[in-house]
């Protein structure tokens, strides 16, 4: 029957029309920014810079190995490093970048400078509010806007939060454990010189 | 600060310029003179540029097509618009480096292109990602075909006339698909999410619960999709022995996925290459009989239907395990030097990367081989003798992505 | 299928005078190719299509490859007068080795569903005799693609039907996709926030570099 399809098709739209006030299957959007979906947790948006303690000049994990410089695929990030070392998280001299920026607006939120990061030092942030009204500077987040603190970290990816705290812990514990049986093994043979595995 | 920077802004865009009444008027169309046999001029052709600027041409894409009257006698693509030379840039970024833009050439299915070039580098380097990983790609394979076929067939009614409503409908249950991309990968479209030798991360917990709601609940949607279009006269009308493309000449022109099973060929690289683990998998090849515009809709209807299957029996028997191959390294990625081309079956296609490795962190030569760009290939035949409103559809039902065309 | 020697063997039997060289491939891909000579491209391919064993059907995927000119240094053994002894003396010899331009093609047979054979075309320099035979008129998906390769690498297919530039626009000048090809410096014409972002940030790091 010609207009056979016609009316099916009206009759179909008709019911998708009335069950998107009752079904929930049929309605996905929501009325942003007053009504918000809440986030995954494994969304990634911009990277941050983690650190550790109150004050993050003094605990930014970043030693500023500029790994991930080199792998951005886009070259968005620039780091300087500084000439003072400073004790990282295991006690160990490291440097610490003097200058570490990235260009937002050219971040692709690609995440390999978080794979590449051998020293859990950068993640990625949730955050995605970030329009200025400036074209040139604003995106051009430098070391004091990246920096997030580690319980920030475990607010918006708790599960991985965690498990990179248990790794470093477990690293560190393992470090320490060494240096005293190094120490031990000293003391049992103060005559020998300490073997070089052992530092 | 912003007096300074914003200065190079001015004097590049020059103030507009209005003609004075009464000046001639710039056409953007020609008229050529139709000659006939005897040498007098017999008509026009007018000769016109459809796109890039144009709704229907799915991107900056552009046709010069010559018309006698509403009929097509020429018709010539013109690419370009988006071209950013990636396979330059991939020549000189590391092997990883190169995964997220493969996300960008075919945004609609990142998954299925980080599948090909992660193929490809592991025939390269002889790694062998673990079972888990493989049914993590193929569940996310399976996805994206869905999310492609469904997002096709509705820019496929919107270019018939169909303002909106399937479109709207397919963009809904694509919706819910790119959710569960969201929560495994951390991005919607821009997944970046194998690598090679398995992938970046494990499944959330939840996940397989989620995603086996929803696709339980995608025949219900598919089964109401289909009765809003398939036996509809508008879409009959304007489909059936359109765009008819015999097989012969599909396969000389490299046509590649659903066109061609649309032509009758039973050639599936799931099938044929059994890369993946998909010859685990039980599910049947979709073949049309006309080529035309309406059997490649049905093909794709039916290809769903057969990646439900396929999704159903993954989600059902995923193991438990490691997603990485150990041998895999994520720093300090170097191949043996060689050379290797691997393919997969895309959505659009056969989506191919062809690699050399000089032995250094780079690829020598990295190429992929765009299904939507060798698709293009008989675009002219079959327009040749057609109506421009069937041009749109024509175009419409080959299915490119300009960021995969151009790239 | 055959292997590609076989297939080496039965080409240079039917097809007198043809040069097919076999080139190895050692990685885990296993994915050797044939060398084939550019005057007989033509009917190897035809060959290769028609043949019923083999009915290469399917041209799957194109690729231009830019092999820069070379410097191999080379240890030789020369002869010279030492002390009025004529004496062997290790020497470094410096050749130039000609670069080429390489063209691969991808072949399957979607009839007997095998595959890939890799056909590989070299010209004979990169400047001037960049002339190769267009396989289009055997296979029409080599259409685009050589076209491509035309517009990036510059290697022009002698038989195309239509070799224009695809990618490029048509006023463009110089081939990208070359190994020394120099990007110029003001190819885009609306200055970007990037570039300017960028350039602060190069300051930043000259002037950090400096202190």
């Amino acid at each position: 029957m010609l207009g056979a399809g016609i009316i099916k098709g009206m009759a179909e739209t008709a019911r998708n029309f009335i069950g998107s006030y009752t079904e929930a299957n049929l309605l996905v959007t929501v009325e942003y920014p007053e009504q918000r979906l809440p986030l995954k947790e494994s969304m990634r948006n911009f990277p941050f810079l983690v650190f550790d303690g109150e004050d993050w000049q003094k605990g930014l994990r970043c030693v500023a190995c500029q790994i991930c410089e080199k792998e951005c695929p886009p070259q968005c990030i620039f780091i300087t490093k500084d000439a003072a070392k400073k004790p990282d998280y295991m006690g160990k001299l490291q440097f610490q970048p003097k200058v570490f920026d990235i260009d937002t607006s050219v971040c692709m939120s690609c995440q390999i400078c978080v794979e590449v990061c051998p020293f859990e030092a950068i993640k990625m942030d949730t955050e995605f509010e970030l329009s200025t009204d400036n074209r040139f500077g604003d995106l051009l987040l430098n070391k004091e806007q990246l920096a997030r603190s580690n319980e920030h970290y475990h607010k918006i990816h708790p599960t991985e939060a965690t498990e990179v705290d248990e790794r470093l812990a477990g690293e560190k514990a393992k470090a320490e454990a060494k240096a005293k049986a190094a120490v031990a093994a000293a003391a049992a043979k103060p005559v020998l010189p300490p073997k070089p595995t052992a530092q | 600060m912003s007096d300074a920077v914003v200065t190079p802004l001015e004097g590049v865009f020059a103030p507009l310029q209005f003609p004075e009444p009464g000046a001639p008027r710039q056409l953007n169309y020609s008229v050529a003179p139709k000659m006939s046999a005897d040498g007098s001029v017999a008509g026009d052709f007018l000769e016109v540029a459809m796109g890039p600027q144009h709704p229907s041409t799915h991107g900056v894409f552009r046709m010069d097509v010559v018309l006698d009257g509403e009929r097509v006698v020429k018709l010539k693509p013109v690419f370009g618009y988006l071209h950013r030379n990636h396979e330059k840039i991939a020549e000189n970024a590391s092997y990883l480096g190169s995964m997220p833009y493969t996300d960008r050439l075919d945004y609609f299915c990142s998954m299925t292109n980080n599948w090909a070039y992660a193929l490809s580098v592991e025939k390269l380097a002889g790694l062998q990602p673990p079972e888990r990983a493989e049914y993590i790609r193929i569940i996310t394979a399976e996805l994206t075909r869905l999310v492609n076929h469904v997002c096709l067939v509705g820019f496929l009614l919107q270019d018939m006339g169909a303002l909106g409503t399937p479109l709207m409908y397919a963009f809904r249950e694509r919706e819910k698909i790119l959710d569960l991309f969201e929560a495994l990968s951390g991005s919607r479209m821009m997944c970046n999410y194998m690598r090679f030798g398995g992938c970046r991360v494990d499944l959330p917990a939840g996940w397989l619960e989620n995603a086996k709601q929803v696709v339980e609940n995608f025949p219900r949607f598919l089964d109401d999709f289909e009765n809003l279009l398939s036996a509809n006269e508008i879409l009959i009308a304007r489909t059936q022995g359109v765009g008819a493309l015999s097989a012969a000449l599909a396969i000389n022109a490299g046509v590649t996925g659903p066109l061609l099973r649309a032509c009758g060929v039973n050639y599936d690289l799931r099938k044929v290459d059994k890369y993946g683990i998909y010859e685990r998998f039980d599910f049947r090849v979709p073949l049309g009989d006309h080529g035309d515009v309406y059997d490649r809709y049905m093909v794709r209807v039916l290809e769903m239907r057969e990646s439900l299957k396929i999704l159903r029996h993954a989600l059902r028997d995923i193991p438990s395990g490691p997603i990485m191959d150990p041998k895999a390294k994520i720093r300090g990625f170097r191949p043996k030097i060689g050379e290797v081309y691997g393919r997969i079956e895309g959505p659009k296609g056969e989506l191919g990367f062809y690699l050399i490795s000089d032995g250094g962190p780079n690829p020598y030569r990295y190429r992929v081989r765009p299904p939507s760009l060798i698709n293009l290939t008989i675009l002219e035949d079959m327009c040749l003798g057609r109506n421009v409103s069937d041009v749109v559809v024509i175009l419409g039902s080959i299915d490119i992505v300009l960021g995969e065309v151009d790239r | 299928m055959e292997t590609l020697e076989q297939i080496k063997g039965r080409i240079t039997a039917i097809i007198p005078g043809a040069r097919v060289d076999l080139i190895p491939n050692e990685c885990p891909s296993n994915q050797p190719s044939l060398l084939i000579d550019q005057e007989h491209g033509v009917r190897i391919a035809e060959f290769l299509r028609d043949d019923p064993q083999l009915r290469l059907d399917y041209l799957s995927n194109v690729t231009g490859v830019d092999w820069p000119d070379t410097i191999v240094k080379e240890k030789v053994k020369v002869m010279k007068l030492v002390e009025g002894v004529e004496t062997e003396v290790h020497g470094v010899v410096e050749r130039k080795k000609q670069g080429y331009l390489e063209v691969v093609y991808h072949i399957y047979s979607i009839a007997h569903k095998h595959g890939p054979v890799i056909v590989r075309l070299r010209t004979n320099d990169r400047n001037v005799a960049v002339h190769l035979p267009s396989l289009t008129p055997i296979w029409r998906s080599a259409e685009f693609q050589e076209r491509e390769i035309y517009d990036l690498y510059g290697v022009i297919f002698d038989g195309h039907p239509d070799l224009r530039r695809i990618l490029m626009w048509d006023g463009f000048e110089g081939h990208p996709m070359r190994k020394d090809y120099v990007e110029p410096d003001d190819y885009e014409y609306e200055p970007t926030p990037h570039d300017e972002v960028l350039e602060r940030a190069r300051s930043h790091q000259a002037r950090n570099a400096v202190l």
